[in-house]
């Protein structure tokens, strides 16, 4: 269990001072001028050391990301984009630290964009955050009359901005080249990758878009050392992470804690158990919404963490643990999940445009049971059809709950079949 | 230069290119419903996925630059099964209806359903249905039918430069459609069609007319600008149901104007089919016999100094020559093709084409336009200017009547006088033109009209003489015609000799005798000539005036020779035949040449098009455009301030064809607010 003195986000839950003068206390903006004075090259090394992997839910190692920026600018500028349109269902701990540790982000902004020599951040902020947003700028502007970022920034000499946009809404302006688009003003719908952001970015500029909580955890690693961060959790998962735990526990918190800590020890610890005990446990969603459930079973010593939750075919993700107890439908979840990438798909690639309304039309009618036992693997080979055929994730994203729902509780929906075929059989059918 | 590997084969492609490009070089076909050659890359109907060596999933092989050393491979089960996944998802919601689809027999998704479709539907759910989108009374939608493609919004945005198409909402509610339902207000709208590879935009003038397989396809030039663009003429029986693009990269590339599409119908309409002859003040219908008598009877009457004709915009180089060694069998001097007035000069060949040509314009960093509207006069034109200023590089300024070309231009201003300054050097421009490497002119033919005209193009000559923009490889003179006809009527000297009266001093008294060629752009209420014989195709404008009336055949029913402006000698061939009793022109001279007892010195086209071109060698050298002379033209004049006017007044009704057009007439009145086939209720009609 992560010690208090770990601890990165130190007013998580906003029972301190969120201004400038209560983070000063906490720590921010301590010797920032300094750590910019050691140069780009050692702030990359660092990060690379520290083994960060990015917090939006791929887990790319962050310091590595900024190292794809260019050294030398061609005559372009460079920019960092912080992805802070937090919307995967089950997630909600960027918005605890727009709210709570605004000038944790900030500072991480500004460190983050001198490593990769931008002239300027951009914090993409999600439409549905209003009060965010406003929390979220106001720190900006102390910030900026503190001289802490802005032209010579903390006094280091070098000029940064910090400008906070906010989206309208959508949930594919999380995927990083839908967010450039919709930036630039255009139709939030994600672009081709080559080329890649590092390249040809926002305004067609090198850019790099990194998940809020990556950036907010960059000042504390600088100042206390890779080793330290890398002495947290396990090798290639390391250091703390802010966990979601939403559903069927006793207190659904956000609690930061050590990767790797086992699935058991973190509902139990912070959660207050499973509701009506760990046995009543059914199946969790471990890592936000796009990944994979997995059955009780897998869950009683399951450690936290990318490696492990990919050995098991599902994922991190974003931490945000969805806990589903016996009560659960856990068809009428799918289906729900289903219903929401239907509805989120931004309509440019075929597989996806078409394959989420199928998906979600076949799920709600496995709902009552009304389908034929073969549909089932009619359906798997349909996400099999979208999985890995679109330009963004979120075709994949939409395939794979309903993949972990067959895998791991087939019988059920067989079940399901089965008791309406039964309860119809002698109900006469009108001729089609 | 990249070396990739496909399927086996080594192949080199260009740098930048693409792996689908790739794949094409190999000879292997890889299928697609969104990528096209001369659009932007959006990647997203997914068809074109292929395998690729070291790639965790297929790509989508239009999107992939090419790499050195990539291992493509196209025809795995992995790569069929995506494609087959996408051609089902591509179905499931769109409708089964090709027996009533107009695309039925030409749709890429329909052929591309053989290879890849499955014999059945897995889907049970309900199909999807799309709202019909208004888009004009040219383009119709079947929206359901959409498969979400986006050429024809990346089309719009890119190629016609109106962002007017667009798709709204998202996931499977997404949407193509003009906003505000609204007619696109693009001279290039029609090419949408052919872009789309399903049935959900097509044409509406022709919907439900005919299927592919029942049209005789016939491949001509397009004579309703002076661009020659190439065409195919779709024939069913006797007419001509539909005009398509042809590729051609030297002038139309793959698109062609709205005009060139569907004043098809025009050819069908107010049809001269027979001779008419005027008597006691009433056009009659007459024989050939009676109207040739009555024509030779006028001659007769009529001093040789005292007779004189006018060849119009449509008329093919052939029957322009007949008419001209008509006239000069005949003894006079008055012959002129220059219907406008423009003050062009046949005897310097560079003085009136277009010597940067169509695509070396593409090359030109500077250029200004002088009197001219492209978008109406030379909409394809447009279209290869606007490419040029996306790619950047070029300033563009105008001199005339602000219009909307769809780029950036610097107005500056309308006056005559502005070109003046700026060959004098005293107008902050001149600089700018003189720093140019390419630097280009472009005269409209409302440039050369009016009392500036000649002047206008002294000036313009010296400007880019001055600015060194006329050496080896590069002539930055151009003018910019209207007329298909036009520059093959100044080849061939159809402009009045030695003290010959041009169109102003014909019509204006000074002859008694007036041959009319589809003649139908002057002022005929100035006409004022006792006899008139109006030749052509349709009965307007010319033919109210005429005491006989020879019937013609229209661009589509004769071989004809057609000179662009920038001088590429193109033929038209023949889809379908004249109607009625109408004949093609240059045989309508000959006999009644030989009916006077001037019989002109050939008995076929052939024997025609042999002195043609030992009138003007270049005529024997179809399809390519050779260096044209260069000397002294214009007029130096001092210049007034009167504003040039723009040569084309109506896009839509600017040649006999197009104002017989119904499909013309909706556009005008689409585009004026009238229109009458949208916005109906519920009661209406």
């Amino acid at each position: 269990m992560l010690q208090d003195k770990d601890r990165i986000f130190t007013n998580l839950y906003g029972f301190e001072d969120s201004g400038l003068a209560g983070a000063q206390a906490r720590g921010d903006w301590d010797g920032t001028a300094a750590i910019m004075a050691k140069g780009q090259d050692w702030i990359i090394d660092e990060m690379k050391a520290s083994g960060l992997r990015g917090r939006g839910g791929a887990g790319f190692p962050t310091g590595m990301k900024w190292s794809f920026m260019p050294k030398k600018s061609d005559g372009r500028p460079s920019y960092l984009v912080v992805n802070a349109d937090e919307s995967e269902p089950g997630t909600c701990k960027d918005r605890e630290i727009l709210r709570n540790d605004p000038q944790k982000l900030i500072e991480g902004c500004l460190l983050a964009g001198f490593a990769m020599r931008a002239i300027a951040a951009y914090i993409y902020i999600r439409g549905e955050f209003i009060q965010e947003r406003r929390r979220l700028q106001a720190a900006v502007d102390e910030a900026y009359a503190a001289g802490l970022i802005g032209k010579n920034a903390c006094g280091s000499g070098y000029d940064f901005d910090v400008y906070v946009h906010h989206g309208a809404g959508a949930y594919i302006c999380g995927e990083e080249t839908a967010l450039i688009q919709s930036l630039e003003g255009k139709k939030g719908q994600p672009r081709l990758k080559p080329p890649f952001p590092a390249g040809v970015g926002v305004w067609g500029c090198p850019t790099t878009v990194n998940n809020v909580e990556s950036i907010a955890v960059a000042p504390t690693i600088l100042r206390r050392g890779a080793s330290w961060f890398a002495g947290l959790g396990k090798p290639n998962n390391t250091g703390t992470k802010l966990f979601c735990i939403s559903g069927h526990v006793n207190r659904p918190c956000n609690v930061e804690e050590e990767m790797g800590i086992p699935l058991k020890e973190l509902i139990e610890k912070h959660c207050g158990g499973v509701r009506g005990g760990w046995d009543n446990l059914l199946a969790v969603i471990p890592g936000g919404s796009s990944v994979p459930m997995l059955p009780k079973a897998i869950c009683d010593d399951l450690p936290m963490d990318f490696d492990t939750l990919r050995g098991h075919r599902s994922g991190l993700g974003t931490a945000a643990v969805i806990v589903m107890d016996k009560s659960t439908d856990l068809i009428k979840a799918i289906a729900r999940l289903s219903k929401f990438y239907k509805h989120e798909s931004c309509g440019q690639c075929t597989p996806c445009r078409e394959g989420t309304g199928w998906m979600w039309r076949v799920m709600e009618r496995m709902v009552v049971g009304k389908a034929e036992p073969e549909e089932i693997d009619t359906l798997l080979e349909v996400t099999t059809q979208i999985e890995g055929h679109t330009i963004c994730a979120l075709g994949d994203a939409a395939a794979w709950p309903i993949q972990g729902l067959f895998r791991h509780f087939r019988p059920v929906v067989e079940q399901r079949i089965a008791d309406y075929k039964a309860r119809n059989a002698s109900r006469p059918v009108a001729a089609e | 230069m990249p070396t990739l590997t496909v399927d086996g084969k080594t192949v080199e492609v260009p740098p930048g290119a693409t792996v689908l490009q790739a794949c094409e070089a190999a000879g292997v076909e890889i299928p697609r419903f969104c990528y096209h050659e001369r659009l932007s890359i959006a990647g997203n109907c997914r068809m074109c996925l292929v395998e690729m060596e070291k790639a965790p999933k297929p790509v989508a092989s239009c999107a992939m630059p090419a790499g050195d050393n990539m291992v493509i491979k196209t025809n795995t089960p992995l790569v069929r099964k995506a494609r087959r996944g996408v051609m089902e998802f591509l179905l499931i919601n769109h409708p089964l209806d090709c027996p009533i689809c107009d695309q039925g027999g030409e749709c890429d998704l329909q052929d591309q359903a053989m290879a890849y479709g499955f014999d059945h539907s897995r889907y049970k759910e309900n199909k999807r249905a799309v709202s019909e989108k208004y888009m004009g009374p040219l383009i119709k939608t079947t929206m359901t039918r959409c498969i979400q493609c986006t050429r024809c919004v990346r089309f719009a945005t890119e190629v016609a430069g109106v962002e007017e198409i667009g798709a709204i909402g998202r996931g499977e509610t997404m949407e193509i459609t003009t906003y505000l339902d609204r007619a696109v207000t693009s001279n290039l709208s029609g090419n949408v069609i052919d872009l789309c590879p399903v049935g959900a935009l097509t044409s509406k003038p022709y919907a439900f007319a005919a299927r592919p397989w029942e049209l005789k396809k016939t491949e001509s030039i397009d004579v309703h600008d002076a661009l020659g663009s190439a065409v195919r003429l779709d024939a069913r029986g006797a007419a001509v149901l539909r005009v398509l693009p042809r590729l051609n990269d030297d002038v139309n590339e793959e698109w062609i104007s709205d005009k060139t599409r569907f004043a098809v119908d025009g050819l069908a309409r107010r049809r001269l089919d027979r001779p008419y002859v005027r008597i006691d003040g009433k056009l009659r219908p007459a024989t050939w016999e009676e109207a040739f008598a009555a024509i030779g009877a006028a001659l007769q009457k009529t001093a040789p100094e005292k007779v004189g004709a006018i060849a119009g915009d449509l008329a093919d180089a052939e029957s322009i020559l007949a008419l001209k060694d008509l006239m000069e069998a005949i003894g006079t001097k008055n012959i002129d093709c220059r219907q406008d007035g423009a003050k062009l000069d046949a005897s310097v060949r560079g003085g009136y084409l277009f010597n940067s040509g169509i695509t070396g314009i593409e090359e030109a960093d500077v250029i200004l336009l002088v009197g001219t509207d492209p978008g109406s006069e030379a909409a394809v034109l447009n279209a290869r200017l606007r490419k040029a200023w996306l790619r950047g590089g070029v300033k563009i300024a105008a001199i005339g009547p602000e219009v909307d070309l769809t780029y950036g231009v610097e107005w500056l201003g309308n006056s005559a006088r502005v070109l003046w300054d700026i060959a004098r050097g005293e107008h902050p421009f001149a600089e700018v033109f003189a720093a140019g490497k390419k630097a280009a002119v472009i005269l409209g033919q409302g440039a050369l009209q009016g009392p500036n005209g000649a002047a206008t193009l002294f000036f313009a000559r010296r400007l880019v003489e001055k600015s060194g923009n006329v050496r080896d490889g590069w002539n930055g003179f151009n003018v910019l015609h209207t007329a298909a006809s036009r520059v093959g009527a100044l080849d061939l000297g159809f402009v009045p000799g030695e003290g010959g009266l041009d169109v102003a001093g014909m019509i204006g008294g000074g002859v008694d005798f007036l041959w009319l060629l589809g003649a139908d752009e002057i002022d005929v209420s100035r006409l004022d000539a006792p006899f008139v014989v109006y030749q052509g195709s349709h009965g307007d404008a010319g033919a109210h005036v005429a005491d006989v009336i020879l019937p013609g055949a229209a661009y589509t029913e004769k071989s004809g020779t057609y000179v662009n402006t920038e001088g590429r000698v193109q033929r038209g061939r023949r889809a379908v035949f004249p109607p009625g009793d109408a004949r093609e022109d240059w045989a309508i001279l000959r006999a009644f040449s030989e009916r006077i007892g001037k019989k002109l010195p050939y008995d076929s086209l052939a024997q025609l098009r042999a002195r043609m071109v030992e009138l003007a060698p270049h005529f024997g050298a179809l399809d390519t455009v050779g260096p044209a002379g260069w000397g002294e033209f214009g007029e130096r004049n001092p210049m007034g301030k009167e504003p040039y006017a723009l040569a084309v007044a109506d896009f839509y009704l600017s040649n006999p064809i197009a104002r017989a057009s119904a499909t013309m007439a909706a556009c005008v009145a689409a585009r004026d607010g009238q229109d009458m086939d949208h916005g109906a209720t519920g009661t209406h009609g």
